[in-house]
């Protein structure tokens, strides 16, 4: 019982020093150090891009200009998803010197789902599980080298990820 | 080759429906019943309708219908959704009741490695005990108050049995006691019973129409479905046990669902159990 | 519950390669209760995984994100018996960290 309840004030005092870093922020006054997940001034989170509805202005408010097409990109997804809630999407490529993986659904409420920074000496692959509200196109954006390279693909969605 | 399996498939059929006709009969008129030759035409209808389906992988329900399907449930394994539950499931099996007792004092072998052995037949109360409903009379035995049958704590209970008992072969008994041949008479009864607005059977999803599309999802097959129980169900984003698949199975084809382990839910799941003997425990599964 | 995070960092020499998966709700804040009113936004921003006091891999999350939301890369320079640090934090500001060692 006793451990119960430490679990929970644990987990309560974690929110509340959480609320407090974003209080912080919203003051614009947030000290580098205040916590490692806000450390470097480049791993800020684009809140910009993922207010974007549209896969155009998402991308451009990321990258701040447009992709081109690349058979080095090669993006593994299904045909159909089982259930649009939980969709798998891997990417590899063959390109050198990425900086940035980033996926996005033509047809979501907000295109952006996720976008991924590699650093040196990370491997430009990438695994995750992505919402889909309906059939779409999935958009995978790679930056390599400074400049920016796009493939996309439909997956078919019978079972809406967006649903109770 | 093709000529053979199409004979196998007519014979299938015909037994199938013999099987189906002959639970419509009024109770009495089929004079004996043998659920050893029932499990062994059921599994056998399974094989021949789907030769290419290894036995044990029946377990896997929809996934094992379809390629695609299958390599986005192996994506999943990797990092299971249904990981938190198992966990949670694991501490609380090991924490002790208020009295100091554990659930490990009311199963045999401290309840490790023994879902297979679910449901049994209780001769002494004349009626099945599946596992849910045994978690919860050890809950009420030790003075906690029972669990919700359908998610949650139950899954999560259920789930970490089911874990310590993988790959173990379904193992379910039917004492020499004419009561447990009657549990599981009427199990297979209900189970091959139109009822709800859609008038479907169980056996109308799960045995005639295994791996085809009802709306968007993809049917398992009725053999091995309750092999990987509980589950974690994208439908439901979380996890869902026994009860909650049969509750929810009725609510579908427009029918009023019974209570979780009212005495009809337990019988089929005897039935359904016992036809799936031989075939491993996978739970928890992962399903779309 | 310990952790919200878990993590498999498995090393094959020069290659490091980690799945994580962690608990959290990941509401878009474009569902409905069953009440028919909306579930207000709540997902992870940002998971951030330090190997020797270097960010090796960065996830910038929106709402599209599945609930218990999983990811897998790999990257070099780490060798077993290393710690991965493995942090996040949501839109509500709420975060959890953990240390995983590499195996």
């Amino acid at each position: 019982m006793s451990t119960m309840a430490n679990d929970f004030s644990a987990t309560r005092r974690l929110i509340l020093k959480g609320a407090g870093v974003l209080t912080l922020i919203g003051l614009g006054i947030v000290p580098l150090d205040v916590t490692k997940v806000l450390a470097a001034a480049n791993d800020k989170y684009p809140e910009e891009a993922f207010k974007a509805k549209s896969e155009a202005d998402a991308i451009k408010a990321l990258y701040g200009k447009t992709p081109e097409p690349s058979d080095k990109v090669k993006m593994d997804a299904p045909e159909i998803a089982e259930n649009g809630a939980v969709v798998p999407i891997s990417v590899t490529t063959t390109l050198a010197d990425v900086t940035s993986i980033s996926f996005l659904v033509s047809e979501n409420p907000v295109a952006l789902v996720a976008s991924y920074k590699i650093p040196a000496g990370t491997l430009p692959n990438v695994a995750n599980r992505i919402k889909m509200a309906r059939t779409s196109n999935v958009v995978v954006v790679v930056e390599a080298g400074g400049k920016l390279y796009g493939v996309s693909k439909e997956v078919k969605v019978t079972v809406g990820g967006c649903g109770g | 080759m093709k000529l053979r399996s199409a004979i196998y498939l007519a014979s299938a059929a015909l037994a199938l429906a013999a099987l189906t006709l002959a639970s419509t009969l009024p109770s009495g008129a089929a004079d004996k019943v043998d659920p050893a030759a029932d499990a062994k035409a059921f599994r056998k209808f399974f094989t021949d309708k789907f030769p290419k389906v290894k036995l044990e992988d029946f377990v896997n329900g929809p996934y094992s219908m379809n390629e695609d399907l299958y390599r986005q449930w192996q994506e999943k394994e990797q990092f299971p959704p249904y990981e938190f539950s198992l966990e949670m499931g694991k501490e609380m099996f090991s924490k002790p009741f208020k009295n100091g007792k554990t659930y490990a004092d009311c199963f045999p072998n401290g309840g490790i490695g023994i879902r297979q052995n679910y449901p049994y037949f209780d001769e002494k109360e004349g009626k099945v005990i599946t596992l849910e409903l045994a978690l919860n009379r050890c809950r009420e035995a030790n003075g906690e108050p029972p669990y919700s049958y359908v998610k949650d704590e139950m899954a999560a209970l259920t789930a970490y049995m089911a874990f310590t008992s993988r790959g173990k072969p379904m193992d379910i008994k039917i004492p020499n006691d004419p009561r447990a041949l009657e549990a599981y008479e009427k199990g297979k009864e209900y189970f091959y019973t139109r009822r709800g607005q859609l008038n479907f059977s169980c056996a109308t999803c799960h045995v005639q129409s295994p791996g085809e599309r009802i709306r968007a999802e993809i049917l398992a097959p009725a053999l091995g479905i309750v092999n990987a129980m509980p589950i974690y169900r994208s439908e439901w984003s979380g996890m869902g046990t026994t009860s909650r698949r049969f509750t929810t199975c009725n609510s579908q084809i427009r029918a009023v669902p019974l209570s979780p382990q009212d005495d009809e839910y337990r019988n089929v799941e005897y039935y359904l159990s016992y036809v799936s003997n031989g075939l491993p425990i996978s739970g928890p599964g992962a399903r779309p | 519950m310990a952790s919200t995070i878990r993590v498999r960092a498995t090393s094959s020499g020069e290659t490091t390669e980690v799945q994580a998966l962690i608990q959290h709700p990941m509401d878009s804040g474009f569902v409905k209760d069953s009440k028919g009113e909306i579930i207000p936004p709540h997902f992870i921003q940002q998971l951030i995984f330090e190997h020797d006091g270097k960010n090796v891999f960065t996830a910038d999350w929106g709402g599209g994100v599945s609930k218990d939301p999983y990811v897998k890369f790999a990257f070099k320079g780490a060798k077993k018996g290393d710690e991965l640090k493995i942090s996040w934090i949501d839109n509500k500001g709420a975060t959890d960290t953990t240390t995983a060692k590499i195996q």
